[in-house]
C-alpha cells in the first residue's frame, strides 16, 4: 500500500527520491490540451455547430415565489421560423427526485426537481418555457410573445425565518428545513466550565457564483441511429440516465459528450442546458443549440450556500481546545439539489482540522426563494473554516498567544480522529504547512503612508478528497498500445480545465515508459468511454488515475512477460524506460494489490537491495534490452491482449449515523494553511493584499506545474470570497447579475501568489497524491479576515470584507 | 432589417458580410465569419474573453459594433500564430502552465500581443494593467503575468511596431 511506504520509509518522503524513481511523475510539462487551447483550436462546447442547427431560449419566471397561473403560448408558436414552444405539460417526466449518487442511490434525502417550472415558482430564474427557432433572434422574439400569469406569493429568503413553524412554505411541504445533522462528542457543558477563556460570536459567509469564463452551452442533434446526442459542457456526463428518465426512453438512448470545459468548479454539476437541448431534439428531431448569456448563468444556476454560523469555544489558558459549539445554517434556495451533502461537508469539517476534547455541532439546511444554491468548489468546507478559524485568531487574542502558537497546541496529526470519530490514518501534515506558510511570510512590511495598517494573517483548512464513501464510488479506463508503439487512453473523465485527462496521459507514459506526447486521450463520451463518475469532489484523480494506472500496469504486465520470453529473463526484471524494455535489477515492477474489501490498488513495488537482486535474477545482464516496439509486434502476432479496461473502486463504507456524526465519510482528507499580508487604508477601509502564500500537503504533485496552477488558482478563487465576491439579493431578486456588479479578483487585485507543495507521499491517489483541487480555496477568505483583523485590531464577522464593513468595524461610518 | 456591406480584413484575409446596424463584431466573427476561437463570456465587455486586435489596438469584440469595423485589420489569436508556427508569448503561456480551462487563454494573449506591440519592455505592473480586462478564473494570474514577462524580456527587439 502507497500509505505503508510512506509510514515505512522516510527516505520515500523526499522529492529526489520520487525524481529519482519516475521518468515522468513528478516532471513539470506542458498539458497534452495546452497547444490546442493557446491557438484557438479547442472547440468548445458553445463552438460547436451542425447543420440545420436550431438555436433555443429559455424563459425564466419573473418572481421569486408566485403561484403560476397560465402560460399561453400560440402566439409565439405561431410566428414563422419557430419550431417548438415546450413548456411542463409537454415534459413527458417532469418532476423527478434528485438521487446522490450516479449507480448507488442513497436514500434519506430526496429533493424534488422539476425541469420546467410547474403550479409554484420557487426562485428566480426558474425555466418556465422553452423555445426552439431557426434563428437566436427569432429565439429572442418568441421567448417575449409567451405570455405568463404569476399571482405572486409573499416567499421567504432569510433561512432562520423560513425554519420557523410558521414560515412560508417554499415548496409543497410544510417545512422548509431539508435537513439536519449532528456531531457528538464528549460534554461540551464540561468542556467549557473548565475552560479558562471563551470566545462566542456570530459568522455569516455570502451566496457567490462559480463565474467560470465559459457560460452553460451545449448543442444536441439525433444521431443516425435515433440516439440523442448532447455535446455539454457538464462535469457529469452520466447525467444522460437523470435526462432519458425525463424524456421517457431507455437510458443508452441518450448519449453525453463532453468536450474540454471553460471551468466547472461545482457549477456545471448538476443539469444545466441538457435536459433542455434533449426535449428540443426529441420534439423538433433537428440539432439544437443553447447557450446561457451570462446573466442567465448568473440567475439560473446554482450558487454557493450562504451560511450563518454561531460558534463558541473555549480553551485552557495554555491554549489547549476544550469545547467547540457550532450551530450551522445553510440557505439551500429554492430546490434541495446537493444541499444536504454539502451540508454534511460542513457539518464533518466544522471543527476544523484541530483536535478538541468536547464538541457539539448542529446543522440545517433550509429551502427559501433565493436562487438555488448547490456545489460550489469547496463544497461546504469553505464557511465553517471562516468560521473556526477566526474562533482560533480570537482565543489567541485573548490569551496573549500568537496564531500558529494556539493552532500548534491544537492541530490534528496523522492517527488522530476527527469528532466524528474518523481516525486519519493517511497523512496529516497540517502544522508543518502552517509552519512553512507563516515562515515564508516573513516579517511584516512597513506601512506605506500613516493612513495604513499592515497586518499578517493564517488560516489552516480541512477538506476531503473523493466522494462520500457510502456512494459507494467507482472508474473506470480503458489503455491500449499501438503497433507503433503509441497509446490510447479512454476514459469518461470531463476535463474542466484542471488537466484532469492530461494527468492520465502522464500516468500512462510513466507505466508504459513512453514519452507523454506520445499518448492520446480520448475522454468525456458517455456512450464511448468507459464511464469514470463526475469530476467533482476533487475526486478524478484519485480515482480515473487510479483505473488509469491499474489498466496501464495490466498491459505492461502482457508486455513484460512477452519480452521475458524473448530475452529469456524473468519478467520480474524487466522494465521499461524510453521505449526501451531492459534489465532492472535495483527495484521490483508495479504491483496490483486487491484488499479482503475488493479495493484495488495499483503500487509501486519499492526498492529491492543489490544483494536480493543479484540472488533472484537468473540473469542480470544489464546490458540486454528491447525495443518496445519489437515487443508490442511480437504479442500482437501472439495475439496478446495489447489493451486493459479497469476499474476502481474507493474504499466503501456506510451511511454514518445522522445523529451523532459518527463514522467515515470520505476515503481521505488534504490539508494545507494560506498565510496571508494585508495594507488596509483606515481612511477608506480598501484593502491591498501584499503577499498571499498557499502550502498544502499536495502527497505526491503528478505534473508540479498544473499541481502549483491548482494552488494559485485556488488561492485567487478563496481570495475573491473574501474580498469582492458577493450575490446581492433582495427577496429573491438578484441584484449582481453582471461580471461589473459580481467582482471577481483581476490581475491587479491579485499578488503572485507563492505556492509551496509539500509531498508526504501520503495520499490514495496514484503514486500517493492526494487532491487538491477543492482543497485549495478552502482558507483563503478566512486567512484574508485574520489579517484584516490583525491589521486594524477589529473583526469583520460578514464575508465579503467589503471597505464599508472594515469602516464599520472601525467605528467610522 | 436593413443591411449593410462590411469588409474586415481577419488575420490577413480580406472579408465580406452584409451586417445590421446593431450586430456587434464579436456576432460577426463567430457566427459569420466561423472565427470561434474568439470566445463569448459576457457580450457585456465585462470579462475580456473576447478581446481581438482591432488595427493593432486590443478591444472587446463585444463592445465593436461591425460597422465601425468595417474596413480595418482583425488579428485574433489565430492570427497571432499557430501550432506550426507559434508566436513567443504561445510557447510560454503552454510552456509555463499559464492554461487551464483556456477560455481566457485566446483574449489574453491577443491583450499580451497588442501591449509588447506597443512596448515590447514592459514591466510587471504595466503587464497586470494591460490584462485587468481579461478575467481568468483557473490560474489567480500568476503564470499567465509571467508568462508574458518572460517574453517581454527574452525577445524585446521582435516586438517593435
Amino acid at each position: 500500500m502507497l500509505e505503508k511506504n510512506h509510514q515505512n520509509s522516510g527516505a520515500q518522503k523526499t522529492t529526489s527520491s520520487a525524481a529519482d524513481r519516475y521518468q515522468v511523475i513528478g516532471k513539470p510539462m506542458p498539458r497534452h490540451d495546452a497547444w490546442p487551447k493557446a491557438t484557438g483550436e479547442t472547440i468548445y462546447a458553445g463552438d460547436y455547430k451542425r447543420p440545420g442547427m436550431l438555436y433555443a431560449k429559455a424563459l425564466r419566471s419573473e418572481y421569486a415565489a408566485a403561484e403560476l397561473v397560465a402560460i399561453d403560448t400560440r402566439e409565439a408558436l405561431a410566428m414563422p421560423g419557430v419550431a417548438a414552444v415546450l413548456t411542463a405539460k409537454d415534459v413527458p417526466h417532469n418532476e423527478t427526485v434528485t438521487r446522490f449518487g450516479q449507480t448507488h442511490t442513497v436514500g434519506g434525502f430526496e429533493g424534488l426537481y422539476r425541469v420546467l417550472a410547474d403550479k409554484k415558482i420557487r426562485f428566480k430564474g426558474e425555466a418556465v418555457a422553452l423555445v426552439a427557432a431557426k434563428t437566436l433572434a427569432i429565439a429572442q422574439a418568441a421567448m417575449e410573445k409567451i405570455k405568463v400569469t404569476y399571482k405572486p406569493l409573499e416567499g421567504v429568503f432569510d433561512p432562520e425565518t423560513a425554519m420557523q413553524p410558521d414560515a412560508y412554505p417554499v415548496g409543497e411541504d410544510a417545512s422548509n428545513v431539508v435537513c439536519s445533522y449532528k456531531v457528538r462528542k464528549g460534554d461540551v457543558a464540561k468542556g467549557f466550565a473548565a475552560a479558562d477563556v471563551i470566545v462566542e460570536n456570530r459568522y455569516r459567509t455570502q451566496m457567490v457564483d462559480h463565474a467560470y469564463l465559459e457560460p452553460e452551452a451545449g448543442v444536441a442533434w439525433l444521431d443516425d441511429d435515433g440516439v440523442i446526442t448532447i455535446r455539454a459542457a457538464t462535469q457529469v456526463i452520466e447525467h444522460f440516465r437523470g435526462i432519458a428518465d425525463v424524456l421517457g426512453v431507455p437510458q443508452n438512448r441518450v448519449r453525453v459528450i463532453t468536450p474540454m470545459l471553460g471551468g466547472g468548479f461545482g457549477g456545471k454539476e448538476d443539469i444545466t442546458v441538457e435536459t433542455y437541448l434533449a426535449l428540443l431534439v426529441q420534439k423538433t428531431r433537428k440539432p439544437v443549440s443553447l447557450t446561457y448569456t451570462r446573466e442567465e448563468s448568473i440567475l439560473a444556476h446554482s450558487k454557493r450556500h450562504p451560511y450563518v454560523m454561531y460558534y463558541k469555544t473555549g480553551a485552557t489558558k495554555n491554549g489547549k481546545l476544550v469545547a467547540m459549539e457550532a450551530r450551522l445554517i445553510s440557505d439551500a434556495g429554492g430546490y434541495v439539489y446537493l444541499s444536504p451533502w454539502v451540508l454534511l461537508y460542513s457539518t464533518v469539517t466544522a471543527t476544523g482540522p484541530y483536535d478538541i476534547t468536547n464538541v457539539k455541532v448542529d446543522t440545517f439546511t433550509v429551502l427559501t426563494n433565493n436562487t438555488f444554491t448547490s456545489a460550489n468548489r469547496g463544497f461546504g468546507a469553505n464557511q465553517p473554516c471562516f468560521a473556526y478559524e477566526a474562533q482560533l485568531d480570537e482565543l489567541a487574542k485573548k490569551l496573549g498567544m500568537a496564531p500558529l502558537a494556539i493552532r500548534r497546541k491544537n492541530y490534528l496529526h496523522t492517527g488522530d480522529a476527527l469528532a466524528s470519530g474518523r481516525v486519519l490514518e493517511h497523512a496529516v501534515e497540517t502544522e508543518q504547512t502552517a509552519v512553512k506558510a507563516l515562515e515564508a511570510l516573513g516579517p511584516p512590511s512597513r506601512p506605506r503612508s500613516d493612513r495604513q495598517r499592515i497586518g499578517q494573517g493564517i488560516a489552516s483548512g480541512i477538506s476531503p478528497y473523493g466522494r462520500m464513501m457510502f456512494l459507494h464510488d467507482t472508474s473506470r479506463s480503458f489503455v491500449s498500445v499501438e503497433l507503433d508503439g503509441s497509446a490510447t487512453v479512454r476514459c469518461g473523465v470531463q476535463d474542466l480545465g484542471g488537466g484532469q485527462a492530461s494527468t492520465l496521459a502522464q500516468i500512462t507514459a510513466e507505466v508504459l515508459g513512453i514519452p507523454m506526447e506520445k499518448v492520446t486521450v480520448f475522454h468525456g463520451d458517455s456512450s464511448l468511454t468507459p464511464l469514470a463518475g463526475t469530476t467533482t469532489a476533487t475526486r478524478q484523480l484519485y480515482m480515473s488515475g487510479n483505473a488509469t494506472l491499474k489498466a496501464a500496469a495490466a498491459v505492461r504486465q502482457n508486455l513484460l512477460r512477452k519480452a521475458g520470453t524473448m530475452m529469456a529473463v524473468d519478467p520480474d526484471f524487466l522494465d521499461i524506460r524510453d521505449e526501451t524494455v531492459f534489465v532492472q535489477t535495483a527495484r521490483k515492477p508495479w504491483v496490483i494489490t486487491e484488499s479482503e474489501s475488493g479495493e484495488c490498488q495499483v503500487t509501486y513495488g519499492g526498492d529491492r537491495g543489490d544483494l536480493i537482486a543479484a540472488e533472484m535474477c537468473p540473469d542480470p545482464d544489464p546490458d540486454k534490452t528491447l525495443p518496445l516496439r519489437d515487443v508490442i509486434r511480437a504479442a500482437a502476432a501472439d495475439g496478446i491482449a495489447l489493451f486493459n479496461v479497469a476499474q476502481f473502486n474507493a474504499p466503501a463504507r456506510e451511511l454514518i449515523d445522522f445523529k451523532t456524526g459518527q463514522g467515515q465519510v470520505w476515503p481521505d482528507l488534504t490539508f494545507g494553511t494560506v498565510a496571508m499580508e494585508v495594507a488596509v487604508d483606515i481612511e477608506t477601509g480598501t484593502i491591498e493584499v501584499l503577499k498571499l502564500i498557499s502550502c498544502f500537503d499536495v502527497g505526491q504533485a503528478i505534473n508540479p506545474l498544473s499541481a502549483e496552477g491548482q494552488l494559485e488558482g485556488g488561492a485567487v478563487y478563496g481570495l475573491g470570497y473574501g474580498l469582492t465576491e458577493d450575490i446581492i439579493l433582495e427577496k429573491g431578486i438578484t441584484l449582481t447579475p453582471t461580471l461589473s456588479e459580481y467582482l471577481l479578483p483581476t490581475a491587479m487585485d491579485t499578488p503572485a501568489v507563492r505556492t509551496i507543495m509539500l509531498q508526504s507521499g501520503g495520499g490514495i491517489g496514484p503514486f500517493g497524491a492526494k487532491g487538491i483541487g477543492e482543497p485549495s480555496n478552502v482558507p483563503p477568505a478566512a486567512a484574508l479576515a485574520n489579517a484584516v483583523a490583525n491589521a486594524i485590531g477589529v473583526r469583520v464577522y460578514d464575508l465579503p470584507v467589503f471597505p464599508e464593513k472594515v469602516l464599520k468595524a472601525l467605528g467610522r461610518i | 432589417m436593413k443591411t449593410y456591406p462590411i469588409t474586415i480584413e481577419l488575420n490577413g484575409e480580406a472579408r465580406n458580410t452584409d451586417v445590421s446596424a446593431t450586430e456587434t463584431l464579436l456576432d460577426v466573427l463567430r457566427n459569420k465569419f466561423d472565427a470561434v476561437e474568439v470566445k463569448n463570456g459576457c457580450e457585456q465587455g465585462d470579462c475580456g474573453a473576447c478581446t481581438v486586435m482591432l488595427d493593432g489596438k486590443a478591444v472587446n469584440a463585444c463592445l465593436v459594433l461591425a460597422l465601425q469595423a468595417s474596413g480595418k485589420a482583425v488579428t485574433t489569436v489565430k492570427g497571432i500564430g499557430s501550432q506550426t508556427s507559434p508566436h513567443a508569448l504561445q510557447r510560454a503561456f503552454v510552456e509555463q502552465g499559464a492554461i487551464q480551462c483556456g477560455y481566457c487563454t485566446a483574449g489574453m494573449i491577443t491583450a499580451a500581443k497588442a501591449l509588447l506591440d506597443e512596448k515590447s519592455t514592459a514591466t510587471t505592473a504595466e503587464i497586470r494593467q494591460a490584462i485587468s480586462g481579461n478575467l481568468c478564473r483557473c490560474t489567480g494570474y500568476k503564470k499567465i503575468v509571467a508568462a508574458i514577462e518572460s517574453v517581454a524580456k527574452k525577445e524585446p527587439a521582435t516586438h517593435k511596431r
